[in-house]
């Protein structure tokens, strides 16, 4: 039996019995810290002799550069932006995360479904909807969720890049002050993130702790998934 | 939470959505037009949606059939999102604002062609749940030889993907294009009662189809927004600004 199924209506033409490889995704808001994790157990599983693939949000070679290009110009409207997303990430799933299933790696995602489900819910997209469109994606093999409270994620995002458009959720003009903003609008995220621990079996990681204590935690989840557990 | 989105059916506007659908050649566009120029004659505020997205989306969708990187799911999705801007910004919009909108070819084509390619069937309908039912959606049937005859006789060069060439059914482009329309009148077919499209017979005199659509529409239109009825002068300037 295959190992791998979909979450609703699947691909056309997909064998999901070949693929031997390992999903593994890292989630979480803006800011917790998930590329650094995905750096560090990329070079860990890389030196105990696994293939790798890292992939992550608008990375797809069909749509990334142009989808990149749309946040900046922000004159797509709530709809159009979510499918746009799901474009990007069909063509890195059929393209990048298949191919390299099927060729036996470990695929560490950088976000994946329930992130542009998120955004796409607090946007207006009814969740239904967007379960329903999201049917052709892969359930992962494991799914961490790397959790910051919003006081957190303040200071963290303070002391790096600053308050952005996007991560802030200007475009849902909850006020004109960027830091009002971006609390509501994380906290908001947070709260659709918690909602879908116990639907998609998230596994919490506190990410509040320095990065070497995550990674701890983190790699060895990572290594119990590479066991079979 | 924020919560806007309406679902098929669900909608409620003042103004009044006409789609015409059908395999290429069938005359649809012609019998837009000239409903277009009846409708504007009329005094309605006539809106023709065109597939005039964003410049971003375009440009995917055309670099991804340039270099045919799209597979059925990716093709499915970059036209679903297509759709969705044309329909938060050039359906909705005029909707709201009373006026007739027009468009040539809608959510059937999606439906049918991606199911052609091997989509299911339930999700596509799915994906496209967030557009507008029509007030009427008309379907052109035409025999695939009368519309072979109207292509062939008119066009220079079928497309790789318009011709489903990407489905590998033949290699020659017209065979390829036959097989393809083929199929996709049988799903045109099953969506006649599904959706309750209004069948058009497109082997009549393009009169006859347009006096037909004309009386359809008309009894549909009770309670639109009128301006004053305009004169033939008027039509003059219209004429300039006809799309084919």
């Amino acid at each position: 039996m295959a190992r791998f199924s979909f979450f609703g209506q699947g691909l056309p033409n997909i064998d999901l019995g070949e693929l031997k490889g390992k999903l593994v995704v890292l989630e979480g808001t803006d800011g917790v810290g998930r590329s650094t994790q995905i750096g560090l157990l990329k070079q860990w599983l890389e030196n105990h002799g696994h293939a790798v693939l890292d992939t992550g949000m608008t990375r797809s070679a069909l749509a990334g550069k142009r989808l990149k290009q749309a946040k900046e110009g922000h004159t797509l409207g709530p709809i159009t932006m979510s499918l746009f997303y799901a474009t990007d990430f069909a063509d890195r799933l059929e393209n990048e995360i298949l191919p390299a299933l099927r060729a036996g790696f470990v695929v560490l995602t950088d976000r994946y479904i329930y992130s542009l489900m998120a955004r796409a819910s607090v946007r207006g997209n009814d969740p239904e909807w967007l379960r329903e469109v999201y049917g052709f994606a892969l359930k992962p093999d494991a799914i961490f969720y790397l959790r910051l409270s919003v006081d957190d994620l303040v200071t963290r995002v303070l002391h790096s890049s600053g308050f952005d458009y996007w991560e802030s959720g200007m475009d849902l003009h909850m006020g004109e002050d960027l830091y009002e903003s971006f609390v509501r609008y994380q906290r908001w995220l947070l709260a659709e993130f918690d909602k879908m621990v116990e639907v998609y079996g998230f596994q919490i990681v506190d990410a509040s702790r320095p990065i070497e204590e995550v990674f701890e935690d983190l790699h060895q989840h990572v290594a119990r998934v590479l066991n079979g557990h | 939470m924020a919560s806007g989105m309406k679902t098929y059916g669900k909608h409620r506007f003042p103004g009044r959505l006409f789609v015409v659908e059908g395999i290429d050649g069938s005359g649809k566009s012609t019998q837009l037009l000239l409903l277009q120029k009846w409708l504007e004659s009329e005094g309605y505020v006539v809106y023709f949606s065109e597939w005039n997205s964003s410049p971003l989306v375009r440009d995917v969708t055309k670099r991804g059939k340039k270099k045919k990187m799209l597979t059925p799911m990716t093709f499915s999705l970059i036209h679903a999102t297509d759709f969705a801007d044309r329909t938060e910004h050039h359906i909705i919009p005029p909707l709201k604002a009373g006026a007739v909108v027009l468009a040539d070819r809608y959510v059937y084509t999606a439906f049918a062609r991606d199911v052609v390619r091997g989509v299911s069937p339930q999700w596509v309908r799915q994906l496209y749940d967030f557009a507008v039912k029509p007030t009427v959606g008309f379907y052109f049937r035409t025999p695939l030889e009368v519309a072979m005859k109207r292509i062939l006789g008119g066009r220079n060069a079928i497309k790789y993907y318009e011709a489903g060439m990407d489905m590998g059914l033949s290699d020659d482009v017209e065979e390829s294009f036959r097989m393809f329309q083929a199929h996709i009148i049988e799903e045109y077919e099953k969506m006649v009662s599904e959706f309750g499209l209004v069948v058009i017979d497109a082997t009549r005199s393009i009169e006859e189809q347009q006096a037909e659509v004309r009386q359809l529409v008309s009894n549909a239109l009770t309670g639109t927004k009128r301006t004053k009825v305009r004169r033939w002068l008027d039509l003059a300037s219209l004429a300039k600004g006809s799309r084919i």
